[in-house]
C-alpha cells in the first residue's frame, strides 16, 4: 500500500463512500496503529468520530449501586506520575483526567479538552511546531477548586523535573508547555512533531491539581500527602486507600458530563491470582470486572459457560515474537558476546532465517496455547487476524523449509542436524519462565527438528530475565543465545517508540550497558532513514506509508519472526457495559461505564 | 534469672545482626529490579529507569546501602517502598490488623480443637475416639493449606455459594450484619489455618499427655482416691502442657509473620501477602522491615519460651 493509495481512501472516507471504521481496519491490516489511522483522517479534514459505537443510556447520575473491580496484582500508589505498573494508573485513571484520552477505534475523544485541536480550527500548527489545547472551563477539581490552564503548565514543570522522579519524564522533558489564558494552553515542541498527542493525552497524560502538589515538586515529591488521596477531576471521588490492597470511591456528583456517573462507589480490590480473579467475575459473579485476565483462554471458556460474565478483548499492539540474532553469542570479543564485530555464523544465511520462519507453527500456537488471547501474525506491527491482509501471509511449511535449506546447501549430518562447511544448524532458544511459553517452545522445537535444526530449549525465571541487571548474561537485553521469545508491549498509541526497536542506532551492546533497544542488532540502512524520516514527516499519510515499509523490511528479511498478536483480556459481568481500548487504560472510560437492566 | 536475662539480651543483638547481613546480602544478590515494569514498556526510555535506580540509591555498593539502611533503622527510619513510595512502617502498620484477626483467631481454633480432642485421646488410648482423632489429625497435617484452602473455595463458594472467597480488609456495614458479613468472609481462612495447625498440636498434647498419664504420681493420685477429673485436670494436664506451652510460644511470631499462601488465597491484605507482594517487586525495604521484625519476634519469643519454660517447671534453672 503507497501513498497514493491511501490518498485515494482517505479520499473515499471523506466522500462517504467508506465508513471511517472499514478505513481504519484497512490501516490496522497493513500494520498501522489504530490511533494513527484517525489522525490520518483528520488530518485531511474527516472530523474526529466522538464515541461513535458507543451509546450510553442512563438518563441520570447515580443510583447503580457498587462498582467492584477486581486485580489480581493490587495498586500501590495513585499519583499518575509515579505510576510504574498499569494497576497502577488504571486506579488512578479513576480519579484523574487526562485532556483526551484514545478509543479503540483510534480516535482521540476529549476529557478535559474543550475540543480537539486540529488545523482547521487552528489548534495544531501547520509548521508541526505547537499544539493549542482549548480547556473545558465547567471542570471543578474534587475539593472544589476550579481547573485551569495553570495546572496543566504544572503538571509539566512537575514531570520534567528530574528530582521528582516521575515515570511520565520522557513525555515532558523535551516540549515546553505556555499559559495563554485561563483555559489555554500551547504545546511547544522542539523540532516538527507529527505525533503532537503525547503531553496531556491518555495514559500520561493524567493532569494532578497544581494548588495540592504544587508545594512538593522535585526532591520533596515523596512527601506529598496527596500522593496516597488524590483529588482528581474524575467521575469518582476518593474515599479510602490501602496501598497493595484496596481503593475505594464514590460517585463525583460535580461530575463535568452530564448523567454519568451511573454508579455511586467504585471500588477495586487487589491481590490474589488470575484465574481466581476470572472465577470471581464469570462465574460466581461476586466483582464486576477482573483486569488483565492472563489465564488460558480454555479455562476462561470454562467459566464464561456459566452465563454471570463475559471476557472483554482490548486491542493493543502488544506482540510475541522471537529475535533472531545478528551476532555470535558463543564467542567472547573485547568482554561481550554476540558483539557486533562477529557477525553469526549462520544466523545470517536469509536461507536459514526463511526456514526458521517456516517451521513456526503459528496456527498451532495460537489454535492450542493461546486462544482468543493470542491471534497468529506475520506482521511485527499489530495485525489482529480478521483483518489479515493479503500480502502478510505466515505459512507453516516444514517441507518448504527443508526444500529451502537444501537448495542453500545445508545438508542433514549422521545425527540429522544440517550443517555447511562444519557450520551447524543447532541453536539455543530462550524465553521467560511461564506455561504458555514454554509450550510455543516446544511445539516449535519439534517442527524445527522435522526440518534438521537442532533447538536447546532454555528457561530464565522471568525476574532475571527482565531485569536491567548488567552483570546477569540471561536478560533478554544481553541476548546471549541464538534465538530468544517475549512479548514486547506497544502502550503507545503511535508507533515511533516502538519501531524505533531495529534502528542501527540503537543496539544493545556492552558499551551502552545492554540498553539499547535493538536486540536482535539488526542493522539496515532503508530502516534507519525511513525511520529519520517518520520522525519529521508531517503528513500523517506519507507517515504511515513509512511505517509500513519499515515493518515490510522486517519482516521481508526475518528479521524477527511474529508469533502471535496479544490482545488484552478482561473480564466483564455479562451486565455491564464497559467501553474498553487496548490504546489507553481499560479505565480510561470508566465515567461511561453502566449496568444494563 | 537476672544475670541470664541479660546474658539472652546481648546474645540477640550479634544475632539480629548476622540475621539482617544475611538477608540485606540475599536481597542484593538476588536478580531482579523494582522497575522492572518499566523495561518492558517502549515508551519509558531505559534513561528514567536508571534516573530512578540512582535517586533511590540502588547502584550503590552493596556495602553502602546496607550502613545506610542499619543507619536509619538504628535511628527508627524503616524506610519507604520503592514501589509505592509509602513509608514502610504505615504499611505494616495497615497489614498488621487483618493479619492479627485472621492468624491470631485461627491459633485459637487450633488451640480449642487440639486440647480436648489431644486429651481426650490420649486418655484412652487405641479407643475408636482416638483411632478416628487420629486418622482426621494425620489428614488435618498432611494436607496443605493451599490445598485445603482451594477445596474449600470450590465447596462453599463456587458450588454452594454460601460464602465469598475475597476477602475485605473493612466491610462497609455496621452492627450484626457487619458481624455476619465478617463472619462469612472469614471463616474460611481461619478454619483452613486453624484445623490444619490443630491437626499438629492434637498430635503433640497426646503424646505428652500420654507420657504424663503413665507417671507413678498419678496412680498415686488415684488411689487417694480422687475423682477422675481432678486427676486429669489438676495433675495430669498440668504437667504434660509444658512442652505444649514452649510449642505454642514458638507458634506466636508467626501470628505477626502472617501466612503467605493462606493470605494469597483468600486476598487477605495482611502482612504474609505484604511480603510476598514485595518480594515479587523486588520491593528490599518492604522486604528487610517484615523479616526483620520478624526475626526480632522469634528471637523474643524463643527467649519468652525459655523463660516460661523454667516457671512451669523449677527444677529447670538459668545459668
Amino acid at each position: 500500500m503507497n501513498e497514493q493509495r491511501l490518498r485515494g481512501l482517505i479520499e473515499r472516507v471523506k466522500s462517504g463512500d467508506m465508513s471511517r471504521r472499514s478505513f481504519v481496519r484497512k490501516m490496522l491490516a497493513v500494520g498501522l496503529t489504530a490511533p494513527m489511522a484517525g489522525m490520518m483522517l483528520s488530518h485531511n479534514g474527516v472530523a474526529w468520530a466522538a464515541e461513535e459505537a458507543f451509546t450510553y443510556k442512563p438518563t441520570k447520575a447515580g443510583g447503580g449501586g457498587p462498582l467492584k473491580l477486581l486485580f489480581w496484582q493490587a495498586p500501590t500508589l495513585l499519583n499518575p506520575h509515579f505510576a510504574v505498573g498499569t494497576k497502577d494508573q488504571e486506579a488512578s485513571r479513576v480519579f484523574y483526567d487526562p485532556l483526551a484520552g484514545w478509543d479503540s477505534d483510534g480516535n482521540l475523544v476529549a476529557a478535559l479538552a474543550a475540543e480537539i485541536p486540529t488545523v482547521e480550527n487552528g489548534g495544531l500548527a501547520k509548521d508541526g511546531l505547537s499544539v493549542t489545547w482549548k480547556l473545558r472551563k465547567d471542570v471543578k477539581w474534587h475539593d472544589g477548586q476550579p481547573f485551569t490552564a495553570d495546572d496543566c503548565v504544572f503538571n509539566w514543570e512537575y514531570a520534567r523535573d528530574p528530582g521528582t522522579a516521575a515515570v511520565s519524564v520522557a513525555t515532558y522533558k523535551d516540549v515546553t508547555v505556555e499559559k495563554i489564558d485561563d483555559h489555554t494552553i500551547k504545546v511547544i515542541f522542539k523540532k516538527p512533531t507529527p505525533y503532537w498527542a503525547d503531553a496531556f493525552v491518555g495514559i500520561r497524560g493524567m493532569i494532578i491539581p497544581k494548588h495540592l502538589f504544587a508545594d512538593y515538586k522535585g526532591s520533596k515529591s515523596r512527601e506529598a500527602p496527596n500522593n496516597l488521596k488524590p483529588v482528581g477531576t474524575g467521575a469518582y471521588k476518593f474515599v479510602e486507600f490501602r496501598p497493595g490492597d484496596l481503593v475505594r470511591g464514590e460517585r463525583n456528583p460535580n461530575y463535568y458530563k452530564p448523567n454519568r456517573p451511573f454508579f455511586d462507589t467504585i471500588e477495586i480490590k487487589g491481590g490474589g491470582d488470575a484465574v481466581s480473579a476470572a472465577r470471581a467475575v464469570l462465574q460466581t459473579g461476586e466483582y464486576d470486572y477482573a483486569w488483565n485476565l492472563q489465564v488460558e483462554d480454555e479455562i476462561l471458556k470454562k467459566l464464561e459457560a456459566g452465563g454471570k460474565g463475559k471476557v472483554a478483548i482490548a486491542e493493543g499492539g502488544d506482540i510475541e515474537f522471537i529475535a533472531i540474532n545478528r551476532n555470535d553469542p558463543w564467542t567472547e570479543v573485547d568482554g561481550e558476546r554476540a558483539s557486533m564485530k562477529n557477525p553469526h555464523p549462520t544466523l545470517r544465511d536469509k536461507a536459514v532465517r526463511d526456514a526458521l520462519n517456516l517451521v513456526v507453527d503459528r496456527g498451532g500456537v495460537e489454535k492450542y496455547i493461546y486462544g482468543r488471547t493470542g491471534v497468529a501474525t506475520a506482521n511485527f506491527l499489530n495485525n489482529p487476524k480478521r483483518f489479515r491482509s493479503e500480502k502478510t501471509k505466515w505459512e507453516f511449511n516444514v517441507d518448504k523449509a527443508i526444500k529451502i535449506l537444501e537448495d542453500a546447501g545445508w545438508k542433514k549430518g549422521s545425527d540429522g542436524v544440517r550443517a555447511k562447511d562444519g557450520k551447524k544448524l543447532s541453536y539455543v532458544y530462550q524465553t521467560s519462565i511461564n506455561a504458555p511459553r514454554q509450550k510455543t517452545q516446544a511445539i516449535i522445537k519439534q517442527a524445527a527438528q522435522k526440518a534438521g535444526i537442532a533447538m536447546e530449549l532454555k528457561s530464565v525465571p522471568a525476574s532475571v530475565y527482565f531485569s536491567s541487571d548488567v552483570g546477569n548474561p540471561d536478560t533478554y537485553t544481553h541476548f546471549y543465545t541464538d534465538l530468544e521469545m517475549y512479548t514486547t508491549t506497544m502502550s503507545e498509541p503511535d508507533p515511533a517508540l516502538f519501531m524505533n526497536q531495529f534502528c542501527s542506532w540503537e543496539v544493545s551492546t556492552k558499551e551502552n550497558k545492554w540498553q539499547g533497544r535493538n536486540i536482535t542488532r539488526w542493522q539496515n540502512a532503508d530502516y534507519d532513514k525511513a525511520y529519520r524520516d517518520a520522525e519529521g514527516e508531517l503528513d500523517p499519510v506519507k507517515r504511515a506509508g513509512l511505517f509500513i515499509k519499515m515493518n515490510e523490511l522486517l519482516i521481508g528479511d526475518v528479521a524477527v519472526i511474529p508469533i502471535v498478536y496479544r490482545p488484552r483480556p478482561a473480564g466483564l459481568n455479562s451486565k455491564l457495559v464497559a467501553q474498553l481500548s487496548g490504546w489507553d487504560n481499560n479505565t480510561w472510560m470508566v465515567s461511561d461505564w453502566y449496568r444494563e437492566a | 534469672m537476672g544475670n541470664y536475662l541479660i546474658r539472652r539480651l546481648l546474645i540477640a543483638v550479634p544475632s539480629l545482626l548476622g540475621i539482617s547481613i544475611v538477608i540485606f546480602t540475599i536481597l542484593a544478590l538476588a536478580p531482579g529490579d523494582p522497575f522492572s515494569d518499566l523495561a518492558t514498556n517502549p515508551s519509558i526510555p531505559p534513561a528514567v529507569r536508571m534516573a530512578l535506580r540512582a535517586k533511590f540509591g540502588l547502584d550503590d555498593p552493596v556495602m553502602v546501602r546496607y550502613l545506610r539502611w542499619l543507619v536509619a533503622m538504628l535511628q527508627g527510619d524503616w524506610g519507604f517502598s520503592l514501589v509505592s513510595r509509602v513509608d514502610v512502617d504505615t504499611l505494616i502498620w495497615q497489614a498488621l490488623p487483618s493479619t492479627l484477626y485472621v492468624i491470631g483467631l485461627s491459633q485459637v481454633l487450633a488451640l480449642i480443637v487440639a486440647l480436648p480432642v489431644g486429651i481426650l485421646s490420649a486418655m484412652r488410648p487405641y479407643s475408636i475416639f482416638d483411632q478416628i482423632a487420629n486418622t482426621f489429625a494425620f489428614i488435618g497435617f498432611s494436607l496443605p493449606t493451599f490445598f485445603t484452602g482451594l477445596l474449600f473455595i470450590l465447596a462453599f463458594s463456587i458450588k454452594l455459594h454460601w460464602l465469598p472467597f475475597v476477602y475485605q480488609a473493612e466491610l462497609p456495614y455496621h452492627g450484626w450484619q457487619w458481624l455476619w458479613e465478617q463472619f462469612k468472609q472469614s471463616i474460611m481462612p481461619i478454619m483452613v489455618l486453624g484445623l490444619f495447625q490443630g491437626a499438629s498440636w492434637t498430635r503433640y498434647v497426646r503424646a505428652s499427655v500420654l507420657d504424663v498419664i503413665q507417671l507413678d504420681y498419678v496412680t498415686t493420685a488415684r488411689a487417694k482416691g480422687l475423682r477422675e477429673r481432678v486427676v486429669i485436670l489438676k495433675h495430669v494436664v498440668r504437667n504434660a502442657l509444658i512442652p505444649v506451652v514452649t510449642l505454642v510460644a514458638l507458634q506466636i511470631p508467626a501470628i505477626f509473620g502472617g501466612a503467605i499462601v493462606t493470605e494469597q488465597i483468600f486476598r487477605v491484605p495482611g502482612i504474609g501477602s505484604l511480603l510476598i507482594n514485595s518480594i515479587l517487586a523486588n520491593d528490599t525495604p518492604v522486604i528487610m522491615a517484615v523479616t526483620f521484625v520478624f526475626s526480632c519476634l522469634v528471637i523474643l519469643f524463643n527467649l519468652i519460651a525459655d523463660l516460661l519454660y523454667g516457671w512451669l517447671d523449677p527444677r529447670i534453672a538459668f545459668r
